[in-house]
């Protein structure tokens, strides 16, 4: 259990490495980030102009709830382009029944490879956007560490939601053989219903409210209501409980669905 | 044979001058013959799989109209943004999306650039007898991006119904040149994008920021964005010309920066001055290729 436990460690500080080896394209992605933030926290002014008030947010929350979203877009990888490339190309290809046959659990070993990535694009690509919008607007950021701290744990479980769903995009790849399809139609559902196109609580009535319990608002929505001491105490607690058990039953989902894929799975090629 | 005569004739517009027309015109005619080629040949390819085409042109569709189910969803709370109502918003949305749908079809894959320059798949380029430019453009021609058009001219054409424009014959000739010319200011970015990938390959991100980000910056009013902001893509990179100034004409709207009226009539000069800058940005970018020689 112990050497389990340093091999998945392992693949997760190579996860971070790797990610880390791409300075340039992390200043791109940081630059890139704030050009959107930027655009966007100019549209919500207006719209907080219009509405004050409007989701139960004043307008500083609502630029910072954009800087978040810019912040957290790569972490928890609302736009895909994380492991599940790699995974579906192994899939495709048929190397996937060399990693069956490796002494480590399929399911785990991206997921610890995922962590190490998001751990990475936290730090590179997370702070920095933050801390640029925060000259320019005037933020709505918590003073206490409790609520940071707090924040850190919805984002660590929005990692997690994200992973499980991006793992079952990928298995789809046994059945369609191109992933393309199914990857392109996560990646709307991701960007529409984690709160990324615009907040959740000011979507119109039921729309609202379905897109307020599927899983996609763990990612965004759910971490910038924390950030914003929208949830705390008790409600705070069962915004965990929402984020752990999407979390629980994707990945559960998950690993039925392998254990369905590696059985029907032939291997292309001689 | 009347193709032929077209293509000829395209030549000679397109001739820079005339102590380079010989040069000029048949590296031009090289380059279009070039990208006419590979285009149809990803055609074809793409062809092979209708089904998984149907599916990435539906997808490309609904991806774009995404950001205008967010406009869509904002007015649902309010009646104005910026002093805009939903109709002059979907008209300036329809206008950029529709022109950016253009160039990313023409040249959407020119942030692939990078990529080939890091893995030394460029040098492959270098040694076809056909213009680099138009063999990274046309690369990986996509036809699910006319998803991208067509959503932009759906919005357009529901923002024609419900705007009320004073239409005289000048706005109705505006509208096809602000396309076409919209198009080329974004084709200029792409490019001048393609050639800092010469220098940061890993940076292809940054280009993203000017057209995509351009693209949903034009869609909202000018009146949303900081003084400062819109004389950045007034004067400096000069987005505003794409749609925001010819379309406030249109209009009949306040011009932002107190602009005279007839800045509105720029936006094939602005265009044509892009697409010039951004070709020495080019050559450049080219003449500063180092293969990494493995």
């Amino acid at each position: 259990m112990k050497g389990a436990g340093r091999l998945y460690a392992a693949v997760a500080a190579g996860g971070f490495r790797r990610y880390a080896t791409y300075r340039v394209a992390t200043a791109a992605g940081v630059f890139t980030n704030t050009v959107f933030g930027m655009i966007l926290a100019y549209t919500y002014i207006a719209l907080w102009d219009e509405r004050p008030g409007l989701g139960g947010y004043d307008q500083a929350q609502a630029v910072t709830y954009v800087w978040v979203g810019q912040g957290l877009l790569s972490v928890v990888a609302v736009m895909g382009g994380g492991f599940e490339d790699e995974l579906i190309e192994r899939i495709r290809t048929g190397d996937i029944a060399i990693d069956l046959y490796r002494p480590a659990d399929l399911q785990l070993w991206w997921l610890a490879a995922d962590a190490g990535r998001a751990g990475f694009q936290l730090l590179g690509r997370g702070v920095l956007p933050m801390v640029l919008g925060g000259l320019v607007f005037r933020l709505a950021l918590p003073g206490d560490a409790g609520t940071w701290a707090a924040f850190l744990g919805a984002v660590l479980l929005g990692v997690l939601v994200s992973f499980a769903i991006r793992y079952l995009v990928a298995l789809a790849a046994f059945w369609f053989m191109d992933g393309a399809g199914v990857q392109q139609l996560a990646v709307l559902a991701g960007l529409f219903f984690s709160g990324m196109t615009l907040p959740l609580n000011v979507f119109p009535g039921a729309l609202g409210e379905l897109a307020r319990v599927l899983p996609w608002s763990s990612l965004i929505q759910v971490p910038a209501d924390v950030l914003l001491g929208e949830r705390t105490g008790w409600a705070l607690l069962r915004t965990y409980a929402f984020q752990a058990a999407w979390a629980a039953g994707l990945l559960a989902l998950g690993r039925l669905i392998q254990s369905a894929a590696t059985r029907r799975v032939v291997v292309q090629g001689g | 044979m009347a193709d032929r005569q077209q293509q000829r004739q395209r030549q000679r517009q397109g001739a820079p001058s005339p102590g380079f027309e010989r040069v000029g015109r048949s590296r031009l005619m090289d380059g279009l013959r070039a990208y006419r080629l590979i285009a149809w040949m990803w055609v074809r390819s793409t062809m092979a799989y209708r089904a998984s085409f149907a599916m990435t042109l539906l997808g490309n569709f609904a991806g774009t109209a995404l950001d205008f189910v967010a406009i869509l969803l904002m007015f649902s709370r309010v009646d104005e943004l910026g002093g805009y109502g939903l109709g002059e918003v979907a008209f300036l949305y329809g206008l950029s999306s529709a022109a950016f749908g253009l160039t990313d079809l023409a040249l959407g894959s020119m942030d692939r650039l990078g990529g080939r320059v890091r893995d030394g798949t460029l040098d492959t380029l270098l040694v076809r007898p056909a213009p680099v430019l138009a063999q990274v453009a046309a690369d990986r021609f996509a036809l699910r991006r006319l998803g991208r058009i067509t959503q932009g001219l759906l919005v357009l054409g529901y923002a024609l119904t419900v705007v009320d424009i004073a239409w005289t014959p000048v706005k109705v000739l505006l509208m096809p040149v602000m396309l076409v010319s919209g198009a080329a200011i974004f084709g200029a970015v792409f490019v001048a994008g393609g050639a800092f990938q010469f220098v940061a390959q890993d940076a292809s991100q940054v280009q993203n920021s000017f057209t995509y980000g351009g693209t949903t910056l034009l869609q909202y009013p000018p009146t949303v964005f900081a003084k400062e902001l819109v004389r950045g893509v007034t004067f400096v990179l000069p987005l505003a010309f794409v749609n925001w100034l010819p379309a406030l004409y249109v209009l009949g709207l306040p011009y932002p920066l107190d602009l005279p009226q007839w800045v509105a009539f720029l936006p094939p000069l602005v265009a044509a001055g892009c697409c010039a800058l951004s070709g020495l940005a080019w050559r450049a970018g080219l003449r500063s290729y180092r293969s990494t020689g493995s």
